[in-house]
């Protein structure tokens, strides 16, 4: 017999289609978790354990204030921190973050990117600005020691005796002057300059995880796999940098000034193009739109790193086209089925 | 990643499309129903008017429901037996109430005067076809139900130079029309060749999706010396069987969403109603009976059945061998058919392509949109749907109608894809609903 509405299983009335799509947002959001995994290895290695105390403040951080937040919201707050989102917003923090950094700006960070970013602007989905990139901006005014110049602390962390015998920073190989630059694009070490082989690897002063090229290379590649982002993004963000870079005259002549695969390599570039310019939230919905985004950023990348006081553009950069995304979206509208064709 | 079959632009394909459940099988004739409902507002267009009262007897293909006005249809006996009841009944998809006529099966297999009988049509003029058409009330059997007769009479302006034969069969589990173009290709040819005739109309195309692989071998050899009739391989995608997209495909024609195919000078025509056509031209048949796909992981035994329009879906499930846990039974396929509540008041009607039964279905819950933009890159119309469904969820006419609501064909390739599963379809549905509310309160 058919049960019916009487007896039995009751029939499930909705609106057509009936058959979904296997993919939903925890999937995508674990994924993009995953493959951030490599970059976190390639972190510890490089600098030691305590980068992965800095992830875990991050994290714990991150999911207190998302449970917090959802129970004031009167939402399951284990459905909230079920969907990784949380995670990821707290690991791209902690990837912005010095190797040395003082405990409490990595709580004071990830609780402004969960409760101020996110749920004060409506939670997930409806966030003008990428949550870890809007607090990494934040505790640099608001801590703007312990994120440009006191990175001495790390050396206290007890890393350096790993550290040593894998690699040296550095031309000179001295640990503690090599570790005092925030990043291979500071200025004042303009003498300095890494080889792209130590860029590529990530044996290079630099944020937590944004110096091994490879691993974030790796990261990137498998989420375009397994498309959650799309390609064309970080190509065409990078592709952008690569070419401003030869044409553009620096402010300050460094010796990798016009060198197009430093500017590739040196800095959060992989991070920002392949993690956070590929974040569905806060960037265009169309392929038209996301190619205008990541050209603008990557033109504002090389803008803030020539002719700015800043060593680093890609977090600003990618802050201003989040802030351009509406816009963005209203003059790339996909084009009509049946209107004229644009000639 | 381009195609090497002809296509369009959007659209998505389900990784287990259900055809394999169905495709190969034999059509079983359905057992007579002891009752049929026939519903008067089976197609598009002014219900019909029904013309017997109850305790009449009829015959098979007598004419109970008269065409009212031009854009409407009649309406056959599909059993012979008694008229024992006309009263309201829903409609099952639409929802809306229409007199129906019920009829008690008497088991009398006989015809009506004149019909089923061989006809000479060898010389037959357009307007005979047209005729012919019009009193069998064939409507468009791919599921919009557009009567067939309105279709063969384009507007003197409007100058026909393609028809266009619908073998694409993109929703997912139904193979009805895979089944009719394997055990009837002949009628279907010839179905489609009385359609030029009656239009004047000398070329024709047909696109059948690349999964039919074998159909499509059958027609090329048969057509292999028919220069007016092209046939072509489709790519395997949803909705490929509409019409603007298999317009698309086919000529590479654009038309907008809230036109019809004649404007860029095409009558698209479902296989299935090229059979009626020539069934009714060349036999006098009325259109009493259809395939009807019977599927889903809730029936043991789906299949192709040949069933009496009108005929309840509890008979239908009976055949298939239902399981108890059935949870949702949907009338037509899984991307556009309409979920029923109640089974006992469902009938099939002349649309009726397939009767899909499912158990254990979800009942996703709907999060906030994460703006992944893979509803827009696969909506076939060019429309943002993660702004439509948004709109709908606010109930903002104004702004609806500004983000071009009304060219949504509901294909549903939007929520189907979207990881958010937002119900997107639903919002827009209920949207267009207060725009009509606010049209007739005017």
């Amino acid at each position: 017999m058919v049960n019916n509405t009487q007896s039995g299983t009751p029939l499930i009335v909705s609106a057509s289609p009936h058959i979904r799509d296997g993919d939903s947002i925890p999937r995508i959001m674990w994924t993009v978790n995953l493959s951030l995994l490599p970059a976190g290895f390639a972190a510890v290695f490089i600098f030691g354990y305590y980068t992965l105390f800095v992830i875990g403040l991050c994290c714990l951080t991150a999911v207190l204030t998302e449970a917090v937040i959802s129970i004031l919201k009167k939402q399951p707050a284990f459905e909230m921190i079920k969907d990784g989102s949380a995670f990821v917003t707290a690991i791209l923090l902690a990837y912005t973050l010095p190797p040395g950094v003082v405990w409490y700006v990595p709580v004071v960070g990830s609780f402004f990117a969960i409760a101020i970013v996110k749920h004060a602007f409506g939670g997930l989905g409806n966030n003008i600005w990428n949550p870890a990139l809007a607090a990494r901006a934040f505790l640099q005014v608001a801590y703007p020691v312990a994120i440009n110049s006191d990175w001495r602390f790390f050396t206290d962390a007890g890393a350096m005796n790993v550290m040593k015998n894998i690699t040296r920073i550095g031309e000179n190989g001295l640990l503690l002057d090599a570790v005092t630059k925030a990043t291979p694009l500071a200025k004042e070490s303009g003498t300095e300059i890494y080889t792209l082989y130590q860029l590529l690897i990530g044996s290079v002063p630099g944020c937590i995880g944004e110096t091994s090229v490879i691993a974030l290379l790796a990261g990137g590649l498998y989420l375009i796999y397994k498309k959650c982002i799309k390609w064309y993004v970080p190509v065409t963000y990078l592709a952008t940098v690569f070419i401003f870079s030869i044409f553009l005259p620096p402010r300050t002549m460094t010796p990798w000034a016009n060198n197009p695969f430093y500017h590739l390599f040196a800095g959060g570039l992989f991070l920002g193009a392949f993690f956070m310019a590929t974040d569905m939230v806060t960037t265009p919905l169309t392929k038209k739109g996301m190619i205008i985004f990541s050209v603008g950023a990557g033109l504002l990348t090389i803008l803030i790193r020539f002719y700015s006081g800043y060593p680093e553009g890609v977090c600003y950069s990618i802050l201003i086209m989040n802030t351009a995304t509406p816009l963005i979206d209203r003059f790339t509208k996909p084009r009509l089925y049946g209107s004229k064709l644009k000639k | 990643m381009k195609s090497k079959f002809n296509s369009f632009l959007g659209g998505i394909h389900p990784k287990d499309d259900g055809k394999i459940l169905t495709s190969g099988m034999k059509e079983v004739i359905a057992p007579i129903p002891k009752k049929v409902y026939l519903l008067m507002n089976q197609h598009i267009g002014a219900p019909a008017k029904p013309i017997v009262n109850k305790g009449d007897v009829v015959k098979i293909g007598q004419i109970i429901g008269e065409a009212q006005g031009f854009i409407s249809s009649n309406v056959h006996a599909s059993v012979g037996g008694k008229v024992v009841d006309v009263s309201p009944y829903p409609h099952p998809v639409t929802g809306i109430k229409s007199q129906a006529v019920v009829i008690e099966n008497s088991g009398d297999e006989g015809w009506a005067e004149a019909l089923n009988v061989e006809q000479d049509i060898e010389n037959i003029t357009p307007e005979e076809i047209k005729q012919r058409v019009l009193s069998a009330g064939i409507v468009g059997l791919g599921g919009a139900t557009f009567p067939t007769h309105v279709k063969l009479t384009p507007p003197k302006d409007k100058i026909i130079d393609t028809i266009v034969m619908n073998g694409a069969e993109c929703e997912p589990y139904l193979t009805c029309d895979h089944h009719v173009m394997r055990s009837n290709t002949n009628e279907v040819l010839q179905g489609l060749r009385l359609v030029m005739k009656c239009i004047g109309c000398k070329k024709a195309h047909i696109g059948i999706e690349s999964n039919k692989q074998d159909v499509y071998t059958t027609f090329k050899n048969i057509l292999a010396n028919d220069h007016a009739i092209k046939i072509d391989l489709l790519e395997v995608k949803y909705p490929q069987g509409a019409e603007h997209q298999l317009i698309k495909a086919l000529l590479n024609r654009e038309f907008k969403p809230t036109q019809l195919p004649m404007e860029v000078g095409v009558v698209v025509i479902n296989v299935a109603t090229a059979v009626a056509i020539y069934n009714a031209v060349k036999f006098n048949r009325p259109l009493i009976e259809r395939i009807v796909t019977v599927t889903g992981n809730g029936v043991n035994k789906p299949q192709n059945l040949l069933v009496r329009i009108g005929t309840p879906v509890r008979d239908l499930l009976e055949i298939a061998e239902p399981s108890a846990d059935i949870n949702k039974i949907i009338f037509g396929g899984p991307m556009m058919g309409i979920a029923q509540g109640n089974v006992d008041n469902a009938v099939t009607v002349k649309g009726t392509g397939g009767i899909l039964a499912l158990k254990n279905q979800p009942q996703y819950t709907s999060h906030a949109c994460i703006r992944c933009g893979r509803c827009v890159s696969s909506c076939p119309y060019g429309l943002n749907p993660s702004e439509l469904s948004i709109i709908g969820e606010s109930r903002n006419v104004s702004l609806a109608l500004e983000n071009n609501v009304l060219e949504c064909k509901e294909c549903g390739c939007c929520s189907y894809i979207c990881p958010a599963k937002r119900p997107i379809v639903h919002h827009i549905k209920f949207a267009k609903a207060l725009i009509a509310k606010q049209k007739t309160k005017k």
